[in-house]
C-alpha cells in the first residue's frame, strides 16, 4: 500500500510539468499583453514594466523562475490587481469556492445515494421510472441554465432568497448556487448507485444474508452498500472536476467572489500570473484529490491489491 | 466460401460458410424499437434538425435584422415574433433556430473529430499491445488529468472566437475517453473465442476484422457518439454562456441563454425558448444513447 502510494505520488510529477508547462508556454505564445492598453505606452515604459515582471528574460529562464516561485508556494504578481500577489488572491477566493464546491459534493453524494438506492430497491415500478426520468432531466438542464430559472423563480417571482451576492457564506446566500451546481452531480450520482446497486443485489452474499433473515435495513446498509458505492467513489474525480468548472460560471452568474471569478476575469485581462495561478492550483488540487480517491478505492474494495 | 455449382462440399467448405444469422444490428434495432422513450427522442431530434434548417425561411426576419417598431416584445402572432424580439428587436425565433444551427453543427463536427482521433489512437494501442500500448495509454492517462475546461477557456481567450477552434478544441478534450473504450474493446475482442474460432477456420484477418472486430466496436462507438454530441454541444453552450463562443451577430443556444439570463427580469421569454431548446436536445440525445447502449450491449441480452 505505502509503496503503492508513493509510486503514484512519483507517477504524478510528469503530469503536473506537462501541465504547468502547457499552461506557461500557451500563454506566452498568445497574442496580446497585459500592457495592451488603448494608448501606447512610451517604449522606455514598457520596457522597464517588462523587466520589473521579468518578461524581458529568456522564456526557459522565466519558466525556471516560475517554477522555483511555485515550490516556494508563491505564484507570482497579479499584472492587474496590482496590490495583491496571486497567492493573496487564490487565498481570498479559494476558501469560498471550496465551501460552495464542498457543499455541493456532499449535498449531491447525499441526495443521490439515497435516491439511487431508493430507485434500485423498487426497480421496474413507478417510483423507479420517475426517478430515473428526473434525474435524466437532471442531467440534460445544464447548471448555467438552471440557474438563472432558480433565481427567476425564488428570487425575482417569489423573493423567497437573495438573487446574488454571497453575504459572507450565509446559508441564504448559498442556497440557489449550491443547489445549481449540485442539481446534474446529483443526476449523475443517483444513475449510478442505481445501476450499481441493482447488481449488488443480485449477489450471492445479498441472497445469503436475506436467507438468514437479516432485516431489510441490515442487509441494505451493512452489505449492499459499501460495493455499491465503489462506482460512485470512482466517479468523485471527475465530480470534483465538474463542480470546479461548473462554479466558474455560477460564481459568475450569483456574483460569489470565488476563485472561478477572478479565473474568468483575468482571463478577459490577460492577467497571465492570476489565469496561471488559478489554472495550476485547481490542476494540481484535482490531481492529488483523484490520487486520494484512488487510495480511498483500494482501502474499499478487497479486490484491488498492491 | 461455398461456391454454386462445386459438386461435393469439402469438410472445410461446409464448416466456413458464412451463417445467414440475425446480425447485432437487427437485435438492437428490434430492442431499441421497444423502447418508446429513445424512439421519440430520435424523431424529436430528427424534427429539431429539420426545424433548425428549414426553420429560419419561414419567418419573415432575420437573424441580424432589427425589427424598430418591436423591440424587445414578448411572443406576438400580430408582427409575427412568435417567440418575441431581443434588446434590439431581433427575432427570437430565428436566432433560436439559428443558434440551434450552429450548436447542433458543433456537436456533430467536434464529436466527429474525438471519434477520429480517439478510434485511430485507441484501435492502435489496443492492436500492437505490449510497449507502444503502455506508453500510449501513459500520455492518455497524463492528459486525462488535465483541467482541460480551463485550457479551452484559455484558447478562447488568447487566440480569439473562431468557430474552426471551437471545434478543434472540443474534439480535442474528448477523445480520450473514446481512444480509452475503443482501446479495451480492441483488447478484449483480440482474444475471443469467436476470433480465435475464425482463426482457426482460416478467415483471413481482414475479414476478421470486417465481420467480427468491427462490427462489436461499433456498438460501443455508437453509444458513445450519441452520447458525446450533448456533451460537445454543453461544452459549446458553456463557453457562449462566458461570451467566448461564437461571434455577434451570429448566436448559439449558450449564447442566447446568457442574453436571456441578463433580461429574464423584464423579459423572460429571452431565457424561457433558448432554455427550452437545449434542454430538449439534450435531453432527446441522452435518452437516445441510453436507449442505444441497452440495444447494444451483449451484457443485458
Amino acid at each position: 500500500m505505502l509503496r503503492y502510494t508513493l509510486s503514484r505520488l512519483l507517477g504524478a510529477i510528469p503530469t503536473l510539468l506537462i501541465l504547468i508547462a502547457l499552461a506557461f508556454f500557451m500563454i506566452r505564445v498568445a497574442p496580446g499583453g497585459p500592457f495592451d492598453t488603448e494608448r501606447a505606452l512610451p517604449p522606455e515604459i514598457e520596457a522597464n514594466l517588462r523587466a520589473a515582471y521579468h518578461l524581458d528574460e529568456p522564456l526557459y529562464q522565466q519558466f525556471a523562475r516560475y517554477l522555483g516561485g511555485l515550490l516556494r508556494g508563491d505564484f507570482g504578481p497579479s499584472f492587474q490587481y496590482k496590490d495583491f500577489t496571486v497567492t493573496e488572491l487564490i487565498g481570498t477566493g479559494f476558501p469560498v469556492s471550496l465551501r460552495l464546491g464542498g457543499s455541493a459534493i456532499l449535498l449531491a453524494l447525499l441526495i443521490g445515494v439515497t435516491v439511487g438506492t431508493i430507485a434500485a430497491l423498487r426497480q421496474n415500478t413507478r417510483t423507479d421510472y420517475t426517478v430515473m426520468a428526473v434525474s435524466m432531466t437532471g442531467i440534460s438542464i445544464p447548471n448555467f441554465v438552471m440557474a438563472p430559472l432558480l433565481i427567476l423563480l425564488f428570487a425575482v417571482t417569489l423573493g423567497w432568497l437573495p438573487a446574488g451576492g454571497w453575504g459572507g457564506g450565509a446559508w441564504n446566500h448559498m442556497l440557489l448556487p449550491v443547489i445549481a451546481l449540485a442539481l446534474p452531480q446529483v443526476a449523475y450520482i443517483s444513475r449510478l448507485t442505481r445501476g450499481s446497486m441493482i447488481e449488488v443485489l443480485r449477489s450471492n452474499f445479498v441472497r445469503t444474508a436475506r436467507a438468514q433473515g437479516l432485516p431489510e435495513r441490515t442487509v441494505i446498509l451493512r452489505y449492499a452498500l459499501k460495493p455499491a458505492l465503489l462506482p460512485v467513489m470512482s466517479y468523485l474525480g471527475p465530480a470534483t472536476a465538474a463542480v470546479i468548472t461548473g462554479s466558474v460560471v455560477i460564481e459568475q452568474i450569483f456574483g460569489v467572489p470565488g476563485l472561478g471569478r477572478y479565473f474568468v476575469q483575468g482571463a478577459l485581462n490577460r492577467d497571465y500570473t492570476l489565469v496561471m495561478g488559478v489554472v495550476v492550483f485547481y490542476g494540481v488540487l484535482i490531481i492529488l484529490f483523484n490520487l486520494v480517491v484512488d487510495l480511498f478505492y483500494a482501502w474499499l474494495d478487497p479486490k484491488v491489491k498492491y | 466460401m461455398m461456391r454454386p455449382g462445386m459438386g461435393v462440399p469439402s469438410a472445410e467448405g461446409t464448416f466456413a460458410t458464412e451463417v445467414k444469422g440475425r446480425s447485432l444490428w437487427v437485435d438492437a434495432w428490434n430492442v431499441l424499437r421497444k423502447n418508446r422513450a429513445a424512439m421519440l427522442s430520435a424523431c424529436l431530434i430528427a424534427f429539431m434538425a429539420v426545424l433548425v434548417v428549414i426553420g429560419p425561411w419561414l419567418s419573415p426576419y432575420t437573424y441580424a435584422q432589427t425589427d424598430w417598431d418591436n423591440i424587445s416584445i414578448g411572443p406576438d402572432w400580430a408582427s409575427r415574433h412568435i417567440f418575441g424580439t431581443d434588446a434590439l428587436g431581433r427575432d427570437l425565433f430565428v436566432r433560436t433556430l439559428h443558434g440551434g444551427r450552429i450548436s447542433l453543427m458543433i456537436g456533430i463536427v467536434a464529436t466527429l473529430v474525438s471519434l477520429i482521433i480517439g478510434i485511430s489512437y485507441g484501435a492502435t494501442a489496443g492492436y500492437l499491445g505490449g510497449r507502444v500500448d503502455h506508453v500510449m495509454m501513459r500520455i492518455v492517462d497524463i492528459l486525462y488529468a488535465m483541467p482541460f475546461m480551463f485550457f479551452v477557456i484559455l484558447l478562447m481567450v488568447f487566440f480569439g472566437r473562431n468557430i474552426i477552434l471551437i471545434f478543434v478544441a472540443i474534439g480535442a478534450i474528448n477523445w480520450l475517453d473514446m481512444a480509452r473504450i475503443v482501446r479495451g474493446q480492441t483488447l478484449s475482442l483480440k482474444r475471443k473465442e469467436f476470433v480465435e474460432a475464425a482463426e482457426a477456420q482460416g478467415v483471413s484477418t481482414f475479414n476478421i476484422i470486417r465481420r467480427h472486430i468491427v462490427p462489436n466496436l461499433l456498438g460501443v462507438v455508437a453509444v458513445y457518439v450519441t452520447l458525446t454530441i450533448p456533451q460537445v454541444i454543453l461544452v459549446e453552450s458553456f463557453l457562449s454562456f462566458l461570451g467566448l463562443g461564437v461571434q455577434e451577430p451570429m448566436t448559439s443556444w449558450g449564447a442566447l441563454v446568457n442574453e436571456g439570463a441578463q433580461e429574464m427580469e423584464t423579459a423572460p421569454w429571452m431565457l424561457v425558448f433558448p432554455a427550452v431548446f437545449l434542454a430538449t436536445t439534450l435531453f432527446c440525445f441522452n435518452f437516445v444513447g441510453d436507449g442505444l447502449r441497452d440495444a447494444l450491449d451483449p451484457k443485458d441480452r
